[in-house]
């Protein structure tokens, strides 16, 4: 499974820079959820993949016995889950915020600091 | 070029109170203080001093006298203080004296640590002090653009030589394997024969080429002019200049007698001499002729160092003294002459000889001394340059004809600049009537003038005092110091002389119709001032050009740029390091892995191609779902609760946010963007498969699943870790979400009413 979802991984990857390099701040959003997410699971899957064994000590027992699931990688993606949610929360304010200020979403065309006119 | 409004104002002597006097004082003290060391210097004993500085780089503030660095630093000090007390009356009551005081004491005293620094380190950083503090000097009339323009150049120039001279320097201590100056000269066969010499020569002499204005960097000095006169005065006679004399002369014992210290410092020198006094003809500013003059000195300075002979070291020494004595001198006169007339055009000046009795005769002695004729200074120090030219080994003539050509043009222009404006009849009116310069102003021009009669009637004072520890400085032993005598008897420099005298009056009885043809046939040479122009407009032109290009305002192309560099380090990674062979094993799959890689597939290729809002929103939480499942199966609990949960929160948002925007156009597709994508998703894929097929290290891990219990009382490895072995970083991540909350918040309180 470390293969497939390495590759998955990839094609997710791809996916989000295509979107975000469409010059419209909505597919930009989109794009950076889709970044994240393939963030996250890159984390998870290079410390490798262990399937229904969660990392639980088990009761009346003081350290863990048998396999179980790495535990660095998941508490890694549990805080950049909730730093990327942060990102994207304010990401989509400043989006909303430019769209009722600018009346565009195309990044290309919010040309007030630099005005095209002004370029020698 | 007109002197500032400011420098006309009424002479008042010492006009600016202890801001004026401290610096004299300072200077004066100085040279009392090196005068004393005289007599040991003078007995061969070599002075040193030493403090640690960065021990721990083997950087120590080490100073050392000996006769050259005393002679240079008498010479900086000695007329420093003549220069200092000139200012203070020739800008009295200038409102920026103050600054223009310390400008010019602080470059004093970095030209003072250069010629004593015994250290490599402690010389750069001397001699970058010299470039900035005249940076400052040469562009202290700041209101002018002229002033501006010639000051970068001049730093631009001397900076760049430095950048060279630093990596020489470098090279240098390298080779050496110490930067103490004093080993590194005692070492002079060994660093000749190393691998490096040529590159640490190159280097250290476009260091000193740069700063003492060799051919093809001269024109950076006339230029320096805008500066006040006195600073002319200090930069041309004794020092900025000088110090790439000084560093070609310190360096002499360790890097000279190769072919190549011989024939780039003979050739670039007599170039330069040769070039320079001709310019100098051309010149009608008394300044600028003045200025053009100091090239030529530099260049025979320059010339002299290239040989090896004991004339030549004894000529070095004597002229570097007599040209600082009468350059500083007529400089002097110069400006006493611009401030009693207002003008410095040699064509309006004339009969200032009854007006201003001292100056002139002041000038006439310097400009003997200058022209070389007996029983001056200047005249020992000619005799002996054709001494030392006829004693070079390879090519006496070349070098003799050289010295004889400049010496004879440097008689006219001594007599176009100190003779003819005072003695000649005034061929019109002058800007102002003129009188006798105050006695602050005419001290320096007569203690130098004098100094030049004097030495030239008793050289052996000079020649014990200076010039002998200076030659044995740069050869190693007291044989090889020639005698100074004004009479050697007749012997062939007596004849060169003779020849110089009436070559040189004739240049001088015809130096007007000579300029015109110099005139014309300069104009015709391609300018290398205008091409420093053209050099720095093309600068720009290429700035303003690769901004257009690289800069162009569009988000998309700059997030191209940094995704293809992302691509471009992770493909130059793998090149350089290789790929282990890769762990490609599918065969554990089972259908519910399958099924949830298709899952994340379809989802974000909905993503993708979606022109719809709601389905493309749908589409991203088949994503986050798929995403949560993954960490379900893999035994992630706690992960795909949070993934859940903010899935829940983005979904909330989007609904908030998101449809209150406009719909999505039908993005069309854009093959270098779909390139770039692949080919990064695929490089991600590959470094991926990379890391999972390298062996796992898990201290970390084992050390997490070990202690949780015994030292947290935790059952769940992952919280424990969140909440107790990394509690900070939570608490940083939960201030993350916060300011990210509040910064929300502000963005969308401003919303109402504000719509542009």
């Amino acid at each position: 499974m470390e293969t497939l979802l390495a590759l998955t991984i990839g094609a997710l990857t791809g996916a989000a820079i295509y979107l975000m390099l469409a010059g419209n701040l909505m597919r930009f959003i989109f794009g950076l959820v889709l970044i994240s997410n393939a963030a996250n699971l890159t984390i998870f899957a290079a410390g490798r993949l262990t399937e229904g064994a969660p990392p639980l000590i088990a009761e009346g027992a003081d350290t863990l016995t048998g396999t179980a699931a790495n535990a660095l990688p998941q508490a890694l993606v549990l805080t950049a889950i909730v730093i990327g949610f942060g990102l994207f929360a304010f990401a989509i304010v400043l989006v909303f915020r430019a769209w009722t200020t600018l009346g565009t979403l195309e990044p290309d065309e919010m040309r007030l600091a630099e005005p095209p006119e002004a370029r020698p | 070029m007109s002197a500032p409004a400011s420098e006309s104002a009424a002479p008042a002597p010492l006009g600016n109170g202890w801001v004026g006097v401290l610096p004299v004082v300072l200077a004066a003290a100085l040279f009392a203080g090196f005068a004393s060391m005289l007599p040991a210097v003078a007995a061969g004993s070599v002075l040193r001093w030493q403090a640690d500085w960065v021990p721990s780089l083997g950087l120590s503030l080490a100073v050392l006298v000996d006769g050259l660095s005393l002679t240079f630093a008498l010479l900086i000090s000695g007329i420093g203080a003549l220069v200092l007390l000139y200012s203070n009356t020739y800008l009295a009551g200038h409102p920026q004296y103050g600054r223009f005081a310390l400008y010019l004491t602080a470059f004093m005293v970095s030209m003072l640590g250069l010629v004593l620094a015994d250290d490599l380190i402690l010389l750069f950083v001397f001699w970058e002090l010299t470039t900035f503090t005249s940076y400052l000097l040469i562009g202290f009339s700041h209101e002018a653009e002229t002033s501006r323009r010639n000051a970068l150049q001049a730093l631009f120039v001397t900076a760049a030589g430095g950048l060279a001279f630093l990596a020489g320097l470098i090279l240098l201590g390298f080779a050496a394997g110490t930067t103490r100056i004093s080993d590194i000269l005692a070492q002079g066969d060994a660093l000749k024969a190393h691998a490096l010499y040529l590159p640490i020569l190159v280097l250290l002499l476009a260091g000193a080429f740069t700063k003492s204005a060799q051919v093809p960097f001269h024109f950076w000095l006339p230029n320096a002019m805008a500066a006040p006169t006195p600073v002319s005065a200090f930069l041309h006679s004794a020092t900025m200049v000088k110090a790439g004399i000084y560093l070609l002369a310190r360096m002499h014992p360790a890097l000279s007698g190769t072919g190549v210290w011989l024939w780039t410092l003979t050739i670039l020198g007599a170039v330069t001499a040769v070039f320079a006094s001709l310019l100098a003809l051309r010149q009608t500013d008394l300044k600028q002729a003045l200025a053009y003059t100091t090239l030529m000195a530099l260049g025979t300075l320059t010339l002299f160092l290239g040989q090896e002979s004991g004339y030549a070291m004894t000529a070095f020494a004597t002229f570097l003294i007599v040209h600082s004595l009468y350059k500083a001198a007529l400089f002097l006169v110069v400006g006493c002459i611009d401030k009693a007339t207002g003008t410095r055009e040699a064509e309006l000046l004339g009969g200032l000889g009854r007006a201003m009795p001292i100056t002139a005769i002041a000038a006439a002695v310097a400009a003997m001394s200058m022209a070389g004729f007996p029983p001056f200074l200047g005249f020992i120090g000619k005799e002996l340059k054709y001494a030392g030219a006829l004693a070079v080994a390879s090519e006496p003539v070349l070098v003799a004809g050289a010295v004889l050509v400049s010496n004879a043009l440097m008689l006219a222009v001594a007599g176009v600049v100190a003779f003819r404006p005072f003695w000649r009849p005034a061929s019109g009116p002058l800007p102002r009537s003129p009188g006798e310069a105050p006695w602050a102003m005419l001290s320096g021009p007569v203690i130098l003038a004098a100094l030049g009669a004097l030495f030239g009637l008793y050289p052996d004072v000079l020649q014990r005092a200076l010039v002998a520890p200076t030659v044995v400085s740069l050869t190693g032993t007291p044989a090889e110091v020639k005698e100074l005598k004004l009479w050697a008897g007749i012997n062939m420099p007596l004849v060169l002389s003779a020849t110089t005298f009436v070559l040189g009056l004739a240049f001088y009885a015809w130096h007007r119709p000579l300029r015109s043809a110099l005139e014309a046939a300069f104009s015709r040479l391609p300018s290398l001032d205008a091409g420093w122009d053209r050099f720095l407009d093309g600068l720009k032109a290429l700035a303003a050009w690769q901004t257009r290009v690289i800069q162009t305002g569009r988000l998309t192309d700059y997030l191209f740029a940094t995704f293809a560099t992302i691509l471009l380090g992770l493909a130059a990674g793998i090149m350089a390091g290789g790929l282990p062979p890769l762990a490609i094993d599918v065969s554990g799959a089972t259908w519910v892995h399958v099924a949830l890689a298709a899952l994340l597939l379809a989802g974000a290729g909905l993503t993708v191609g979606s022109a719809s809002r709601i389905a493309a929103i749908a589409a991203l939480g088949v994503v986050g779902i798929g995403t949560a499942l993954v960490f379900i199966v893999f035994g992630a609990p706690d992960v795909a609760i949070t993934q859940l949960l903010v899935e829940t929160l983005v979904v909330v948002l989007v609904a908030v946010a998101l449809l209150r925007l406009p719909a999505l156009a039908r993005d069309r597709f854009r093959p270098a963007h779909a390139a770039l994508a692949t080919a990064l998703g695929a490089t991600v894929a590959l470094v991926l498969l990379a890391v999972l097929s390298a062996p796992l290290d898990r201290r970390l891990t084992d050390y997490f699943e070990a202690a949780s219990w015994p030292e947290a009382y935790g059952r769940n490895i992952v919280n424990v870790i969140l909440v107790d072995f990394r509690a900070l970083d939570t608490f940083g991540e939960i201030a993350v979400v916060v300011i990210a909350a509040l910064s929300a918040y502000a963005l969308l309180r401003t919303t109402k009413g504000d719509r542009t």
